[in-house]
Parts: structure tokens; C-alpha cells; sequence
């Protein structure tokens, strides 16, 4: 009895003690959230700190942009951080924009959550359209168009794209008894697809063994689909992927391809890809021109010489990222002024040069420099007209705000689904249905 | 136990004081001096332990709460001020989702297939650790170096063991017969691909846990035992199990616990397809599953919900936990 009571009386000031703290606690936050930011004035003698958050391969400290843009603004100074992994970036800038904290003052927004940055957060971030050196016309159309809110406004500004081709082993098409020359090999599929499945299932008969045609059926999937003028989303923002007719198709040959045996069945960006490469287990990959980087990585000396590039069956584009600067941020002006600068013509062919990200205004894209560009891990490819070609027939689809969502879950609960469980096409596609309401409907 | 100690010590040398004062004629109320004092007694201790419960409340209870608010509503984690009422929709709804179901009875298998293995292996390790070794400093040293390990670095290896290609796992079977295994694709592999991180990760722990309590243990039970006759395996069930028995039960909650709330291994081990736990869901956990949720698909409201649902199941594992124990400590006194 006694130690109940004794421990009961001992509770109650516990709880007090408690409560007031959370009182206390709760108090300091709200004040501190109430107080406007006051250490917004410039730092002390006219010095401005510019940090710069991006992912992957921008290129711009390896082009030594920085230290140019500092030589010549001795008042800034400019910091940077790169994530590797573009997901968890984006996955960790949206809580950040959300909360409105821990942001830079330059954000790098990948093309896959262009739409939820000029929707949902669209007012986290600056209208850059009348910033000091901005001409919205400079870019391609589309490539503007993308980051444009429904209000009007610009918020993102161009870097790369990625017009897409199909790269190839001209040995092994050769030993598959495929014609080896680009021309003759774009012309194979050229116009669909679904050529391309032939064209697949015609390796597959002769094909060296061990081999397969292409490497992965998520990312025929996602070619197929890229070229399609209506995809997961209609042009007002709204999921229409279960009828939507570019979603189906892309789905048909996707399972076509699986079915016919012509895909080695991989996962892209994964260990087992990487690997796949240097052995030689496929002998075609959707390219757009970022791929050319990691081809000549993974496939190595070995494989050197031994790809082309050939024209896609139907002009797309496949990745490619804006430049942001959110309201969050202490120094838009200047923030502005930089990411103007860092994604104008001049300052994107020196980053073509440098990393062979591919550039997005019109002006880079004409430069001799990028139209005779050719990569020595491909030998006398012209990579420049091939790639800047495309990039003038591109005719982008309307993205949407959840098409990042459905996407992973068609390539990765989906189709890798039937490529590595057999999963029946139909039932598989069921199973999509059902994951993407889940998901979507909140 | 300091709190209830401390004032009999303390207030054992001026207790004279207040006996003179209360046999004077005229007591007077007690000044502030000595009331100053009695709240020194009666509030320091609380103002001793305040910090712990200021950042408990912080970043314990706070945001605990903030989550059950939260999980009653839908919200959008990219536009977290807009919250639409929903009752318990976002719980009903979870029941009803075979993605949730898939979830939870991976949890419980996965957690089954690490827990059990780890601790009876823990204790038999343990038990041999307690014998008189030579080198047993660096032994015991050793069983705790894969705790040591960060998840990420012993993830990362045990993904190349188990690759189905060129692991070493499918090449010690294939020595002795047994055909290709798909350990990132079919659920039973998986699940035990991931099982074996765990296991690996968390015996040297746990067998340092029981040595200590087994340390504990009076010599003498075993001398007598030996005396008459008990052999190593008999001392170990009868005298060993039974005395750190408390311990046994301790380790059960800490792993049940870790168990439930399993993410990084799965996470790692999975890869691309980590978040979903592979192609079909085959490994993914409930932390997996509520991170999906409200992370890559921004429905922080049902993520919150599971949350809470995980905590719940937690909160239930422990009590039928602790009722076993308590009817098995009666059984034991009968």
C-alpha cells in the first residue's frame, strides 16, 4: 500500500515540472518563429556568402566557374554542397522548403520534381523571369515552359537536357548479324518503339551467348513513354495514367520486351548494371546524353571503341535540371544574378566542354563547339549534331505533380516485378493501380 | 532512491533546533529561513533532473504527440500549415491496405528470424565466454566488433555475399549442391538475407549483456552442481538460464523493440528498391513502409499513423511480454 502512495504523492510534481517545461519550451519556439529574420542585412562590409546546393555532376567547379564568377564579383563568396544520390537531395530540399529552413540560396531542382516545385511550392521560390540578366526566350521553349508557374512566373533556370539516342555495341550486333553503321541502325526502328522490340527480338535470335538485347525493360519503359505526348498527367496537372494512351503503349512494349526474352532484366543504376556493362551483357541502352559519361565509366577500356550512338525511334528528352532561388534565402538579388550567370550560353558551353552535360539555350546549343563535339571514348561519333539534333525535335508532354511517384512505382513494383517474379502483365498492372491509389490519394 | 535518502541524512544534525523551538512558550510560525530550506529539500531534486525532462519533452514527448495530431490528419508534407481533418480514416484505411498487411507480417517474420537465432546464440556464446579462456579480454572484445560496424559498411558487404551472380553465399551452396538462389528477389531469401545482417550485427552484443549478467551468478551454485555430478549442458540450463532469467527478459523487449522498428538493413540491402523492400514488397518493414509513405509520396498524416500503429503494437508486445513474465515468475515460486 505504502509505496503506491508514496510514489503517486512523487507524480504530481513530476507532471508539473513536465508540463511547464513543454509550457517553456513551447513558448521560446514561438517567440523565435514570430521574430522576423533579423540577420537579413548584408554581412559586415559589403561581403555577400553565396551557397549553391546541387546533386550529381553540375560540372561548375569542375569548369572552375566559381572561382571565374569570384574573380570577377571580389564581394561574394561562394560556398557549395553536392548530394550524390539526386532522390535523397530532392527528398531532404523539399521538408527544407516546406519548413522554409536549411535551404541555400542557389537550390539545383531536377526535371522529375519540376512540377511540384512550380505547384505545391511554387511560392517558395523567386520569380527569376525579371532578374538581371535572365531572357527567358534564350532557352529552348519547352525547357522554360517547364519551369514556369501557372501564375506566370519563372523559376528555374535551365542547365542541361538530355536528348536521347540509343547507344550500341558494334560488336556485337555484328556477331547478332545487325547491320554496325549509326544510319542503317537508327533506320532499323526508326519511328517507334515498338521496331525497336524487333529489332530486339531479331538480335535475340542470333545473339552471342550470354547476351541480351538491351539492358533493362524500366528503361525502355521510360524511353518509350518520354516520346509520348501525353504521359502520367493532362495538361491541367490532373493523374490520367490508367488511360492514358502513352502510358499504355509504353507498357505494351515494355512487356513485349520482357516477354520476348530481349532484356537482361536489370535494374539502371544499380551494382549489377554497372557490372553488366564491362561484361558485355547487353547490347543497347536508351542514351540520353548524360548516359555517354557513364558508358565510358562503367564499360571501361575494354569496350572502348566499340559503341555508337544512333538516333532514338522518336525524338525525347530524359532528364536535365533548373537552377532556384527560394525566398528563404538571405541574398536573392545576388543569388539571382549568379544562377543567371552560371546557366547562360556561354557559361553552359564551358560546362558541356568540361563534363558534357548538354546545354539547354538555343545559343549554346548552336556553338561550334558543341555541334563538333565528339567523345574520345567513342571514337569519331559526332556526339554533338546527334545530340543538339534531338534536342531541336523534342515536343515535351505536360508533367505532373505525382509523376515522379507513379513512375517509380510502373518501373519498379511493375515491370521489374514481372521481369524478375514472372508476374503476370495483367495482375501486375492491377497491382500498380492499386499502389499508385494508395500512394497518391491522400 | 537518492531522493528518499537524502533528507533523513540531511536533516539528522539540526534536528535539535526545531525540538528547543518547539518547547519554547511562544512557538512562533516557522521562518522563511526554514521554509526556504524545506523547498531546498523538496524542489532541488527536481530541479536536478529538470534538464533530462525539458529535452524529453523537447524532443520526446513533443513531437510523440505531434505525430498522434498529426496522424488524425491529412497533410501534405511539401505544404505541412494545410491539415484536413480525418478522424481515424488514416487508421481504418491502413488495415484495409494489403501493402500495410504485407508490411507488418514482414516485420514479424524478419523480426522472428533475427531475434531467435541472435539471442540463443548470444547466450551460447556468452556461456563460453564465462569459462576461463586464455585471451579472453580480446574475445570479448572481438564478439562486440560487429556491433561496432556501422549498418551502412556491413550492409554494403553482405549484399555482395549474398549477390545471386558472384556472392559467395551462392557459390559455398553451389559447393554442396543447392542451385542458384535468388537472395534480392524472393521473399523467403530476402527476408533471411536480411535476417543474417541483423543477427550478425547484434549476438556480440547481446552476449556481453548476459556474460555481464552471468558474471553475477555465485561460483559456489556451480561448484556444488559439478560436486553432484551435473554435467556442463545440465549447470548451463539449470543454474545459468534460470538465474539471469531478468536478463533474458530484458534482451526479448530491447530486440523485440529493435525489431519493429527495423529500416536501415532492409533499406541498404535493397538498394534502388530499398524504400518499396524490393520489387513486390518482400522485405519491406513497417518503418520502410511508413517512410514511403510519407516521404516519396508526401502523406505524412497516414505516415504518422503507422507510427503510431508501430508504437501501439510495441506497447502491446511489451505487456503480454511482461504478463508471460510475471506468470512465469509465479510459476517458478509455486
Amino acid at each position: 500500500m505504502r509505496p503506491t502512495t508514496r510514489a503517486r504523492r512523487r507524480a504530481v510534481p513530476v507532471t508539473t515540472a513536465l508540463t511547464l517545461s513543454a509550457l517553456l519550451l513551447t513558448g521560446c519556439a514561438g517567440g523565435s518563429d514570430a521574430d522576423p529574420a533579423t540577420g537579413a542585412a548584408a554581412d559586415g562590409g559589403g561581403k555577400v556568402t553565396l551557397s549553391v546546393g546541387d546533386f550529381g555532376t553540375f560540372g561548375y567547379r569542375e569548369a572552375g566557374l566559381y572561382d571565374e564568377y569570384m574573380a570577377a564579383h571580389p564581394s561574394i563568396t561562394i560556398r557549395y554542397e553536392t548530394v550524390q544520390d539526386g532522390q535523397k537531395y530532392w527528398d531532404a530540399l523539399a521538408t527544407h522548403l516546406a519548413s522554409g529552413s536549411g535551404l541555400n540560396d542557389i537550390q539545383a531542382v531536377e526535371v522529375g520534381y519540376i512540377a511540384q516545385a512550380t505547384g505545391t511550392l511554387g511560392d517558395k521560390f523567386t520569380d527569376l523571369s525579371k532578374a538581371e540578366g535572365v531572357r527567358a526566350d534564350a532557352w529552348l521553349p519547352w525547357k522554360a515552359k517547364q519551369a514556369t508557374t501557372a501564375k506566370g512566373a519563372l523559376i528555374g533556370l535551365g542547365t542541361d537536357i538530355g536528348p536521347m539516342a540509343v547507344c550500341y555495341r558494334k560488336d556485337l550486333f555484328e556477331q547478332a548479324g545487325l547491320p554496325t553503321d549509326r544510319e542503317a541502325v537508327g533506320k532499323l526502328w526508326s519511328g517507334d518503339w515498338a521496331k525497336f522490340v524487333e529489332a530486339g527480338k531479331q538480335y535475340q535470335g542470333k545473339a552471342p551467348a550470354g547476351t541480351f538485347f538491351t539492358d533493362s525493360a524500366s528503361g525502355l519503359f521510360n524511353a518509350a513513354l518520354s516520346a509520348e505526348s501525353q504521359q502520367y498527367s493532362d495538361a491541367s496537372g490532373k493523374l490520367v495514367y490508367r488511360d492514358s494512351p502513352g502510358v499504355k503503349k509504353a507498357w505494351t512494349t515494355a512487356v513485349d520486351a520482357s516477354r520476348a526474352g530481349i532484356s537482361a532484366g536489370l535494374r539502371q543504376f544499380q551494382d549489377d548494371w554497372n557490372t553488366a556493362f564491362s561484361n558485355a551483357r547487353f547490347a543497347t541502352v536508351v542514351c540520353p546524353s548524360w548516359m555517354t559519361g557513364i558508358i565510358s565509366k562503367y564499360s571501361g577500356d575494354p569496350g572502348k571503341g566499340k559503341w555508337d550512338i544512333a538516333q532514338a525511334p522518336v525524338a525525347s528528352n530524359w532528364g536535365g535540371a533548373f537552377l532556384t532561388v527560394p525566398k528563404a534565402g538571405k541574398h536573392q538579388k545576388e543569388a539571382a544574378a549568379l544562377a543567371a550567370w552560371l546557366t547562360a550560353p556561354e557559361q553552359q558551353a564551358k560546362v558541356f566542354a568540361k563534363v558534357g552535360n548538354l546545354p539547354s539555350t538555343t545559343a549554346a546549343l548552336a556553338q561550334p563547339a558543341v555541334q563538333n563535339a565528339t567523345l574520345d571514348y567513342f571514337g569519331t561519333t559526332p556526339t554533338g549534331k546527334i545530340f543538339a539534333a534531338t534536342a531541336q525535335n523534342i515536343a515535351p508532354a505536360p508533367i505532373g505533380e505525382q509523376d515522379g511517384t507513379v513512375k517509380t512505382v510502373i518501373t519498379d513494383n511493375g515491370i521489374l516485378d514481372i521481369e524478375q517474379h514472372g508476374t503476370d502483365p495483367a495482375k501486375a498492372w492491377t497491382n500498380v493501380t492499386k499502389l499508385i491509389d494508395d500512394k497518391v490519394n491522400g | 532512491m537518492a531522493t528518499t535518502h537524502r533528507p533523513a541524512t540531511d536533516s539528522g544534525p539540526p534536528r535539535p533546533a526545531p525540538a528547543g523551538r518547539r518547547s519554547g512558550p511562544a512557538a512562533p510560525p516557522p521562518s522563511w529561513r526554514s521554509r526556504l530550506h524545506r523547498l531546498d529539500l523538496k524542489a532541488s531534486p527536481y530541479a536536478y533532473i529538470a534538464p533530462f525532462f525539458l529535452c524529453f519533452a523537447a524532443f520526446g514527448l513533443f513531437p510523440l504527440l505531434w505525430t498522434g495530431w498529426l496522424s488524425l490528419h491529412r497533410v501534405d508534407l511539401l505544404d505541412p500549415g494545410v491539415m484536413e481533418w480525418r478522424g481515424l480514416g488514416n487508421y481504418t484505411r491502413l488495415w484495409g491496405t494489403e501493402q500495410f498487411r504485407t508490411a507488418l507480417l514482414n516485420t514479424f517474420t524478419i523480426g522472428v528470424l533475427s531475434t531467435v537465432p541472435q539471442l540463443l546464440m548470444a547466450l551460447g556464446l556468452a556461456h563460453l565466454l564465462n569459462y576461463r579462456l586464455r585471451g579472453r579480454g580480446f574475445l570479448r572484445v572481438a564478439v562486440l566488433a560487429p556491433y561496432a560496424t556501422s549498418i551502412a559498411a556491413a550492409t554494403l558487404v553482405f549484399v555482395q555475399l549474398f549477390n545471386p551472380d558472384y556472392g559467395l553465399v551462392n557459390w559455398l551452396l553451389s559447393l554442396v549442391g543447392v542451385g542458384r538462389t535468388d537472395w534480392y528477389a524472393d521473399t523467403w531469401p530476402a527476408q533471411i538475407a536480411v535476417a543474417t545482417i541483423v543477427t550478425w550485427r547484434w549476438t556480440g552484443y547481446n552476449a556481453l549483456i548476459y556474460l555481464a549478467a552471468m558474471q553475477a551468478v555465485p561460483k559456489d551454485l556451480y561448484e556444488a552442481a559439478s560436486l553432484d555430478g551435473a554435467s556442463r549442458w545440465q549447470q548451463f540450463t539449470r543454474i545459468t538460464v534460470p538465474s539471469i532469467r531478468p536478463t533474458i527478459l530484458f534482451t526479448v523487449i530491447v530486440s523485440t523493440i529493435g525489431a519493429t522498428q527495423l529500416f536501415g538493413e532492409p533499406l541498404l540491402f535493397g538498394g534502388g528498391v530499398g524504400v518499396s523492400g524490393g520489387s513486390a514488397h518482400q522485405f519491406q518493414t513497417l518503418s520502410l513502409y511508413m517512410y514511403e509513405l510519407g516521404w516519396p509520396s508526401r502523406q505524412l498524416g497516414r505516415a504518422s499513423a503507422v507510427a503510431w500503429t508501430m508504437l501501439l503494437i510495441l506497447l502491446l508486445i511489451g505487456a503480454v511480454q511482461l504478463l508471460l513474465a510475471r506468470r512465469g515468475r509465479a510459476g517458478q515460486g509455486r
